[in-house]
């Protein structure tokens, strides 16, 4: 026996996010995503390889623009992301209890780690180069600077395990050093993902500078891997196997590669994925008169 | 001359609407105020002289240094170095300017720069005795038909600082006197100031005061004073505004500063001399002058010429070093190269 | 009478050269496990000039376990005391700079010149440089208390054949890693006498090995399982395969690979120093330069003007003997590097580019090239696109600042680039543009130990030189200084 005040809820259609716009895969697949126990929770769009590459032309468009955004600019809308994040703060905390299998006071403490950690990397946009470039002394009448540059497009395998907090930990030092990045969600756990690229949509973050894939992690890192105009990996969401054979096929266009390894997405991440994907530019000039 | 009528074209491109010039006229001649008046237009008023002359192409002060530092590290060994060495000696002004010069001094002087080395007559002579206006007359007679010139500083060097009816007085005095060349100091504080047509055209007046009433005339040396001017960019463009005047060698410095020749200095005035020449025809010598006191710095001038501007200019005719204690180290060096001994300075002269 | 240099060689006897050299394993020298050699020619003449072993991956093991051993205590050694150890490498250097600048013209064909004020002058530096960091770790930035790899591979090219070898040993030896170091085949020599350096130095057995051998030494040796740190120089295609062999591997890569450097010319620049800059770029080192200018692109404006300044200057180029001190460009490293600058300056002529050099007397025995321009060159040729490693520049025009940007990122490389301009702002606008790792404005071919070198894109990735040098060889630390 039913209430009749019992109202039907309104389900969401969870899509990709892809230069700025909600697409559905262009293979018009979906995935059953459930939580921890096997309850169907959505169907999450099963990206393809044409999804990638479309994900990869709209990452690229945005990297001149984003790149060359003063650090200023690009550390006022992290923070932006952060304050809507707060504010779907308890949707976040379902779709990551539901997705993880957590206590709500877990996922609370899950979503609001993964705010707290958008604000500081949102703080470091105009404190990096401070930190990974400077003046060097060289033996010559020369100025010469080395200032710190994002590498370009940044394909991501966002965690498997930690479906936000792991998220936000790749996407962030990405992006606010200037990379764009194309995330690949947790597999199983893709809803938080596909529900940050509507919280991005509402920052001020400019269509292509994040773009969220959800669907077989490896089907769709492949073509990322191999992708020529891809210019850097974070392999964080790869197993072992999965990971030599990404690396491998990054190798034919050099991509930066940053391996896995153990994380616990709750520590303290200190500088490492912020520096991972940098390039070191080092300009001279003559002083004379 | 393919290659000379290539580069004439191209500083025509840039420079002014020349007709082409394949042959070279020295700067002294009677063909060479032709090709200036070619280039007129830019001498036409101030406003065009200096937008010429701040239209030259820039100077990268470290970029020039280091060309002529490497320059420098040319190896000249044996039969080049006695090439040099006695090249070197034929370019020297053999000079003495100080307030105690006599006639003595001078007369002694002349001896030398006519036979300068005691113990070999076969060294070569130099190529100018450079002496103070009022001992021209001294140097012409005591050196006689040798062949060497006298050249005297005028417009009351070093300074310059007098008025412009002095200084052609003085440089009239010299010519008459029987000087063959005269080194004039051009006006720094008015071409530090801006007032580049002031100093055009003061040298186009001492250019006429080097005439001779038989219709010849003194050759013209410009000394621009480049440890005054303190830039490369201000070098370049004195050296321009001073060919265009008419010099007929623009020459760095008096020697009577601080800072005088040195190897980037000379290097960017045989770069506008070849660039000088490529856009007019007109060839124009270059006397760097103080502080050359070694054979090895003489050499590494004369590789910068060689390297620059080629053999039409490795001659007494169109370079020159204005030095006095050059000489003996030259005259110990060609010494050691004819007996194989280091020579000391008991075996050379001092005047 | 023209002035004309007379020969002024750079005297061969201060270098004894043995007629043959083993490998350089914990401190002592030894043949190949098969006993195999090959010969080292000098490229000017084609004189066998040593025979050195041919390493097997017998011997590679050997060496990388004599690393292994020797990092326990090298690893161990007080900061201050690695220091000590190179700043005698570094005066040592500096006390056998003629020697070693000697050895290296012969052995690698480039002029004395260079080698004596370039390449040994660095090497000294480099050593100094590191030498100081050794005890100051704790302050680069890498964590509070970061740890070396364990044993680096390490794999360097021909073209600066010690220097390469300065900038991996010197900051490996200063982080406390040991290593296995392999020299090009075709110039082993200044890395065997190195050894010798070392050796003299008192450095402790097996801190430094060197291994002679062609490609699958070096093949061998990045892909040892107990390696923890691959360092290559070299072309990007060997570059690829080892980022494939390390591929899922812990080994950390730094790979410094080829370039096509744009050479900018604007019509302000300082003309005389941009031709000084251009020649510079490409022929020093005979063009065997990773980040050589190879592709000059001049503003259409100044075409003329330049390219008649710089076809002037190219003929006052010495071309000859490497080991006369007047000679400004040497000799072609190998025959196999001659055949391939020599199909591919072919092919630029082919394509319709438009080829010119000075006149020039080239010796008639050993390898030699004669500095060559092309004009006329487009995008879709292939010497604007391949690396041609050689005395050949290929120009091409540009109108606008934005037109040139485009041009000069347009390559899969991103090594190195120069800006011409008298213009402060237009300077500071294009190196922000340009997609390259080192920026040279107003000057190029500039090296510094103080310099972070290394390239964006396929020109590869991590840097040499400064404090970002060091990162290459140090495991990164979490904030509480445990390894990761």
């Amino acid at each position: 026996m039913s209430t009749v005040d019992a109202r039907l809820s309104v389900f969401k259609t969870y899509k990709l996010y892809v230069g700025g716009k909600f697409p559905r895969s262009e293979s018009g697949r979906v995935y059953e995503v459930t939580d921890g126990k096997g309850n169907w929770l959505a169907n999450a769009p099963l990206s393809s390889r044409k999804d990638a590459r479309d994900a990869v032309v709209a990452a690229r468009k945005a990297f001149g623009g984003w790149s060359g955004a003063t650090a200023y600019n690009r550390g006022q809308i992290l923070y932006r992301v952060a304050e809507m994040l707060e504010g779907r703060r308890d949707q976040f905390i379902a779709e990551v209890a539901d997705a993880e299998g957590r206590s709500k006071s877990k996922a609370t403490a899950q979503v609001d780690a993964a705010i707290d950690r958008w604000v500081w990397y949102a703080g470091w946009s105009d404190k990096v180069a401070q930190i990974a470039g400077g003046a060097n002394p060289v033996a010559g009448p020369y100025f010469n600077l080395s200032a710190p540059e994002p590498t370009g497009v940044v394909a991501a395998l966002a965690p498997q395990e930690s479906s936000f907090l792991g998220l936000v930990s790749v996407i962030a030092p990405a992006v606010v050093t200037g990379n764009t990045v194309v995330v690949v969600a947790s597999e199983n756990s893709p809803l938080p993902a596909l529900s940050l690229g509507e919280v991005l949509a509402t920052s001020d973050l400019p269509g292509g500078v994040v773009n969220v894939l959800s669907g077989r992690t490896a089907e769709i890192a492949a073509p990322l891997a191999a992708h020529q105009d891809v210019s850097a990996l974070d392999l964080a969401g790869a197993d072992a196997g999965l990971a030599k054979e990404l690396e491998t096929a990054a190798a034919d266009n050099l991509k930066r590669v940053l391996r896995p390894r153990a994380e616990d997405w709750s520590a303290d991440p200190g500088t490492d994925r912020l520096l991972a994907f940098l390039e070191t530019k080092t300009v001279w000039h003559p002083m004379g008169v | 001359m393919a290659a000379s009528r290539g580069m004439t074209l191209r500083y025509a491109r840039r420079y002014a609407p020349l007709v082409t010039m394949p042959i070279t006229v020295p700067a002294y001649g009677k063909e060479a105020a032709g090709r200036l008046a070619s280039m007129a237009d830019v001498t036409a008023d101030d406003g065009a002289l200096r937008r010429f002359l701040h239209g030259l192409p820039g100077v990268d002060a470290v970029g020039l240094e280091a060309r002529a530092a490497t320059l420098g590290t040319r190896s000249i060994k044996t039969t080049a170095k006695a090439y040099a060495i006695d090249l070197a000696l034929t370019m020297i002004d053999l000079t003495t300017l100080e307030g105690a010069d006599t006639p003595g001094k001078v007369r002694a002087l002349c001896a030398k720069g006519i036979n300068p080395d005691p113990t070999d007559r076969t060294a070569p002579k130099v190529a100018a005795i450079c002496v103070y206006p009022d001992m021209v007359a001294t140097a012409k007679e005591a050196l006689g038909d040798s062949g060497i010139h006298v050249a005297s500083v005028a417009t009351a060097f070093p300074a310059g600082r007098a008025a412009l009816p002095v200084k052609l007085a003085d440089t009239r005095d010299a010519v008459a006197a029987g000087a063959d060349e005269i080194d004039m100091v051009i006006d720094r504080g008015a071409f530090l100031s801006g007032r580049y047509m002031q100093v055009f055209e003061e040298i186009k007046a001492v250019k006429e005061a080097c005439a001779r009433p038989d219709g010849t005339a003194a050759h013209l040396k410009v000394i621009f004073e480049t440890g005054e001017l303190q830039t490369y960019d201000n070098v370049r463009r004195v050296s321009w505004l001073s060919m265009l005047a008419g010099a007929d060698f623009i020459k760095t410095s008096t020697g009577k500063v601080a800072v005088n020749a040195t190897p980037p200095v000379t290097l960017l005035m045989l770069e506008a001399v070849r660039d000088f020449h490529a856009a007019t025809g007109v060839q124009v010598g270059v006397k760097p002058a103080g502080g050359i006191r070694t054979t090895k710095d003489a050499i590494k001038y004369l590789v910068m010429v060689n390297e620059t501007l080629g053999e039409p200019w490795l001659t007494p005719d169109w370079f020159r070093f204005g030095a006095s204690s050059l000489l003996n180290d030259l005259l110990m060096q060609r010494q050691k190269l004819s007996t194989g001994r280091y020579s000391g300075p008991d075996y050379v002269t001092v005047d | 009478m023209t002035f004309d240099y007379a020969p002024a060689p750079e005297s061969r006897s201060v270098v004894d050269i043995a007629p043959s050299y083993g490998l350089f394993i914990d401190g002592e020298f030894a043949p190949a496990a098969d006993g195999k050699v090959f010969k080292t020619v000098s490229p000017s003449s084609e004189e066998v000039l040593s025979e050195v072993a041919q390493a097997t991956s017998d011997d590679v093991d050997r060496a990388v376990k004599a690393a292994r051993k020797a990092f326990e205590k090298w690893s161990a050694l007080p900061g201050a005391e690695r220091a000590k150890y190179l700043f005698r490498i570094a005066r040592i250097i500096q006390e056998r700079s003629r020697e070693l600048a000697v050895l290296e013209s012969l052995d690698n064909g480039k002029p004395i010149r260079e080698s004596r004020d370039a390449d040994l002058p660095l090497v000294a530096a480099h050593f100094f440089y590191y030498a100081g960091w050794a005890d100051k770790l704790d302050h680069a930035g890498y964590g509070p208390n970061p740890r070396p790899l364990g044993v680096a591979g390490q794999v360097i090219p021909w073209n600066f054949p010690l220097l390469m070898l300065a900038w991996k040993i010197a900051p490996a030896l200063a982080t406390g890693n040991t290593v296995v170091l392999k020299p090009a085949e075709t110039t082993p020599l200044s890395a065997l006498f190195f050894a010798d350096v070392c050796r003299q130095a008192g450095l402790p057995k097996g801190v430094v090995n060197i291994l002679t051998g062609d490609g699958s030494t070096g093949a061998a040796l990045v892909a040892h399982p107990d390696v923890n740190k691959v360092a290559f120089t070299g072309s990007t295609e060997v570059g690829k395969a080892i980022a494939r062999t390390v591929a899922g591997t812990d080994k950390k890569l730094t790979l410094e690979l080829g370039g096509k450097a744009a050479n900018i010319v604007f019509d302000d620049a300082p003309i005389d120093q941009a031709v000084e800059g251009i020649v510079n770029g490409i022929f020093f080192n005979q063009g065997h330069v990773c980040c050589a200018g190879s592709r000059l692109l001049v503003q259409e404006s100044v075409q003329d003007e330049l390219l008649d300044a710089l076809k002037r200057r190219m003929q006052t180029l010495r071309v000859g003997d490497p080991l006369d001190k007047n000679t400004d460009v040497g000799a072609i490293n190998s025959a196999e590097q001659l055949a391939r600058i020599t199909e591919l300056a072919d092919a630029g002529e082919a394509e319709g580019a438009e080829r010119w050099a000075p006149a020039c007397e080239l010796p008639s025995s050993g390898y030699w090239f004669a500095p060559t321009l092309f004009t006329g060159v487009t995008q879709a040729h292939r010497i604007a696109r391949e690396e041609i490693f050689g005395p050949v520049l290929s120009v091409l025009t540009f109108r606008t600042p934005a037109e040139a940007v485009e041009k000069a990122n347009n390559t899969p490389y991103g090594l190195s680039a120069g800006i011409w301009t008298e213009k402060g702002s237009r300077i500071l606008w294009m190196a922000n543009k340009l997609r390259a790792g080192v920026i040279w404005s107003n000057t190029f071919n500039k090296f510094d130990p103080a310099s972070p070198f290394g390239g964006y894109k396929e020109s590869g990735f991590g840097r040499e030189g400064g404090r970002h040098g060091l990162e290459a060889y140090l495991a990164p630390s979490n904030p509480k200084g445990e390894r990761r």
